[in-house]
C-alpha cells in the first residue's frame, strides 16, 4: 500500500539554510542541481518505523524539489503483518535471530510485489530505503531509471539466511550507499558513504532561548546551576547507560555533579526493557542520577538536555553512527565518546572532542573537563565546526545531488576518480 | 599589472563522493601492504581529503590519524604527517614517500606489523565531481570576488587540485598559474606559492590567498 507519510514537519525553505550554512554552499547545491533540472525522482521508503530517518526524508524531498527535481516519495506500509517481519528481517541482518524462521520472507517479498504491481517506476532516478524494500529492483528490467539502495544500518554481521535475501537484490542497484565504510559488506556495486547529518532547524536542534533550556532542566527535577554530565540515547545495553552510571561514580569521587541519562525505550524487543531495568538497579535511587524515559516526541526535551549539559557522553560499547555526538557539537558541547562506529569521523580526540575506550577513561576526561571548563569551550566549538561543514543536512542534500549526477550520467557534469 | 586580455578564470562547483574500497587493515603491516596495492585514487583520497577538517589540531592524512588513533604509535604517526606531499611528482611517487616511513618503522619494530589495531582502517577513494558555477574572472580583482563567494568543498578543489596537483610545483597552482600565465604576475602566483596548505583550515588558506592577493589588486 502507498500513501502519503504522516507528518513532513514545519515548513522551511532553502533560505532558511543559506543562514546558516551560507551563501556560498546554496550557490553551489544551485549548480550541482542544475543539470539535474526536472529530473524525476522517486524515493522509497518504509512505513514509519522502519530504518529510515522519515524526519530526514520529510526535509529531503522538499529540499531536492525545491532545487528543481521532481521528487515524489512513496511509503511502503504492506499490509498487517508487514512491520513486524520488517522487524525479524532488520533484526537478522544485525546478526540476531530471526524471530519467525522463514516467515519474514513470504510477508516482504508479498508487500514488495504488491507495491511492484501498483507503481510504474516510470522515473529517471529511483532511491529505494531500508532492507526490506530492496527487492523493489525487481522492477528495474522494465524501464530506464536509475536505481540507487540507501541503507542505513550496519551489515557486516548478518544471519546467512538474512543476507541471502538481500545480497541478490543489492547487487542489481547501480549503486548503493551506507553510513560508514566499516557498515558495507562485500558487494559487486559500486558502495558509496553517505555520513549521518542532522537538521539544524528541526526541533531537536533549533537555537532555544536559555529560559527555555532552564525551564526544561528544571521541570525534570534537575538543578540548572550545578554541571550535568548527560547521555542522550535510547535505552538499549549497546548504548551503555549502566557504563555511564559507572563512569559518573568514579567522577563524583572529586567533582560535584549530575548525571542525566534519557532516551526511549524501543519497543522492538526486550533489548529496551532490559536495559532501562539495568540503569535502574545501577543508579540505586542516587538523587544525582536522573534517569529518564523520554517519548518519541521529546525532540525540545532532548534539545534542552543537551543544551544544558555541561559534558556529554556517548560511548556506545558497538555499531551507532554518532548522531548523537553530532546533535552534542552541534551545540557547542563538550563531548566525550567511543571510538565505535561511525563515531571516529565525528569525535577526534583532542580536537573535536575526547576519545574514551574504557570507562575508567571515560571517567578520567569528563573529570579533566569538569575541572578545566575552557578546554570543553574549545572543543565545542570547534565541534561545531566540524558538523557545521560535514554533518549537515545540506551536505546530504549535496550528496543525492551528487549521486544522481553519477548514476544519470547527466550531461554537463565533469567527473573524475581520484 | 592585471588586464582584461586574459583568457578567463572559469569557476567550478566542486564536491565528491567517498566510494568504499573493501579493503581493510586491521594491523600496521596491513596498512603497508594495502597502500601499497591500493589504488591512486584511495592514495590521494587518505592523503589529501579524506581528513581535510576544519578544526585545526588533527593530522590531515587519513593514514596518520588511523596510526594514531588506532595504533597508538605516535611518533610514526607524525613522520607520515610530515612527508612533503608537494614534493611528490607523481602519484608512485607519493606512494613510495609515505609507504617508506612505515616499512622503515616495522624494519626497526617488526613486532609492530602484527598488533591488533583499536579499529579496522577502511581503504576508500574518492569520485570528484565538479559543474560550471556560471561565474568566471579576468581581473585579478574578480578573481579575489569569486575566491570569497566560493563554499570550502569548491575552495578545497581550487587550492588543492587532488590528483590534478601532484606533479606541479605548488599546490595553489589552479589560482596562481592562471595569475602567472593569464595575468602576467608571476609575483603573486609566487606568493600564493608559499602557502602553507597543510597547516591551514580552508578558511585560513582563503584569507590567505585573499592577502597574498590584496596589495596588487587595483583601485
Amino acid at each position: 500500500m502507498t500513501g502519503r507519510p504522516a507528518a513532513s514537519g514545519e515548513r522551511v525553505t532553502l533560505d532558511d539554510y543559506a543562514a546558516i550554512v551560507g551563501a556560498p554552499e546554496m550557490t553551489a547545491l544551485r549548480a550541482f542541481a542544475r543539470p539535474l533540472e526536472g529530473r524525476r525522482v522517486r524515493m522509497v521508503s518504509a512505513a514509519p518505523g522502519g530504518a529510515t530517518g522519515a524526519a530526514m526524508l520529510a526535509r529531503l524531498v522538499p529540499l531536492l524539489t525545491a532545487l528543481g527535481l521532481t521528487v515524489r516519495w512513496d511509503v511502503v506500509a504492506g499490509g498487517a503483518d508487514f512491520p513486524e517481519a520488517a522487524r525479524a528481517f532488520r533484526h537478522a541482518l544485525q546478526g540476531e535471530p530471526a524471530v519467525a524462521s522463514s516467515r519474514w520472507r513470504d510477508v516482504l517479498a508479498a508487500a514488495i510485489e504488491a507495491h511492484r504491481c501498483q507503481t510504474l517506476f516510470d522515473d529517471d532516478i529511483v532511491v529505494v530505503h531500508d532492507a526490506e524494500l530492496a527487492g523493489l529492483v525487481a522492477s528495474r528490467a522494465l524501464l530506464r531509471a536509475s536505481w540507487l539502495w540507501r541503507g542505513h544500518a550496519d551489515l557486516t554481521r548478518p544471519r546467512p539466511e538474512a543476507w541471502t535475501f538481500l545480497e541478490a537484490s543489492l547487487n542489481r542497484y547501480d549503486a548503493v550507499t551506507f553510513p560508514a565504510p566499516t557498515c558495507s559488506p562485500p558487494l559487486r556495486v559500486p558502495v558509496y558513504v553517505l555520513p549521518p547529518v542532522i537538521d539544524p532547524l528541526a526541533d531537536i536542534n533549533r537555537e532555544l532561548e536559555p529560559d527555555m533550556v532552564r525551564g526544561v532542566v528544571e521541570r525534570l527535577g534537575i538543578d540548572p546551576d550545578r554541571p550535568i554530565v548527560s547521555q542522550i540515547s535510547r535505552f538499549d545495553r549497546a548504548r551503555d547507560p549502566v557504563g555511564a552510571i559507572a563512569a559518573f561514580r568514579i567522577v563524583r569521587r572529586f567533582a560535584d555533579c549530575q548525571l542525566v541519562v534519557a532516551g526511549r525505550v524501543p519497543d522492538d524487543g526486550p533489548d529496551g526493557s532490559d536495559s532501562l531495568r539495568e540503569a535502574r538497579e545501577a543508579a540505586a535511587g542516587d538523587p544525582d542520577i536522573h534517569l529518564l524515559v523520554l517519548p518519541a516526541t521529546g525532540a525540545l526535551t532532548i534539545n534542552a538536555l543537551q543544551r544544558a549539559s555541561t559534558i556529554v557522553l556517548h560511548r556506545p560499547v558497538r555499531g551507532g553512527f554518532g548522531l548523537a555526538a553530532i546533535e552534542a557539537l552541534w551545540k557547542g558541547r563538550p563531548v566525550v565518546a567511543a571510538d565505535v562506529g561511525g563515531l571516529p569521523a565525528v569525535v577526534i580526540h583532542n580536537v573535536t572532542g575526547l576519545v574514551a575506550h574504557s570507562i575508567e577513561g571515560a571517567a578520567y576526561h569528563l573529570r579533566y573537563l569538569l575541572a578545566n571548563p575552557p578546554v570543553g569551550h574549545v572543543l565545542g566549538e570547534r565541534g561545531r565546526r566540524h558538523v557545521a561543514e560535514h554533518f549537515l543536512i545540506t551536505r546530504l542534500v549535496k550528496s543525492h545531488l551528487l549521486l544522481f549526477l553519477t548514476v544519470g550520467q547527466a550531461a554537463g557534469a565533469a567527473s573524475t576518480r581520484s | 599589472m592585471a588586464g582584461r586580455d586574459a583568457a578567463p578564470f572559469a569557476f567550478v562547483a566542486a564536491s565528491y563522493l567517498v566510494r568504499v574500497c573493501h579493503t581493510r587493515a586491521r594491523t600496521l603491516g596491513e596498512l603497508a601492504d594495502g597502500m601499497r596495492t591500493c589504488s591512486d585514487g584511495a592514495i590521494l583520497l587518505h592523503t589529501f581529503r579524506g581528513a581535510r577538517r576544519s578544526p585545526s589540531g588533527a593530522f590531515t592524512s587519513d593514514f596518520a590519524q588511523w596510526i594514531l588513533a588506532s595504533c597508538h604509535e605516535a611518533a610514526l604517526a607524525e613522520r607520515l604527517e610530515a612527508v612533503d606531499r608537494r614534493a611528490a611528482t607523481s602519484v608512485p611517487a607519493l606512494r613510495d614517500a609515505l609507504v617508506a616511513p612505515i616499512a622503515d618503522h616495522l624494519a626497526r619494530v617488526p613486532e609492530a606489523a602484527g598488533r591488533a589495531a583499536a579499529a579496522p582502517f577502511c581503504f576508500c577513494e574518492a569520485l570528484d565531481l565538479h559543474v560550471p558555477l556560471g561565474r568566471s574572472a579576468a581581473t585579478l580583482r574578480e578573481l579575489a570576488d569569486g575566491i570569497r563567494a566560493l563554499d570550502l568543498e569548491t575552495l578545497h578543489h581550487h587550492v588543492v587540485r587532488v590528483g590534478a596537483g601532484i606533479g606541479q610545483e605548488a599546490a595553489t597552482a589552479d589560482f596562481s598559474r592562471w595569475i602567472a600565465d593569464g595575468l602576467g604576475l608571476p609575483g603573486v602566483a609566487a606568493r600564493l606559492d608559499r602557502i602553507d596548505i597543510a597547516t591551514r583550515s580552508l578558511d585560513d588558506l582563503r584569507r590567505d590567498i585573499l592577502g597574498a592577493i590584496r596589495g596588487d589588486l587595483r583601485p
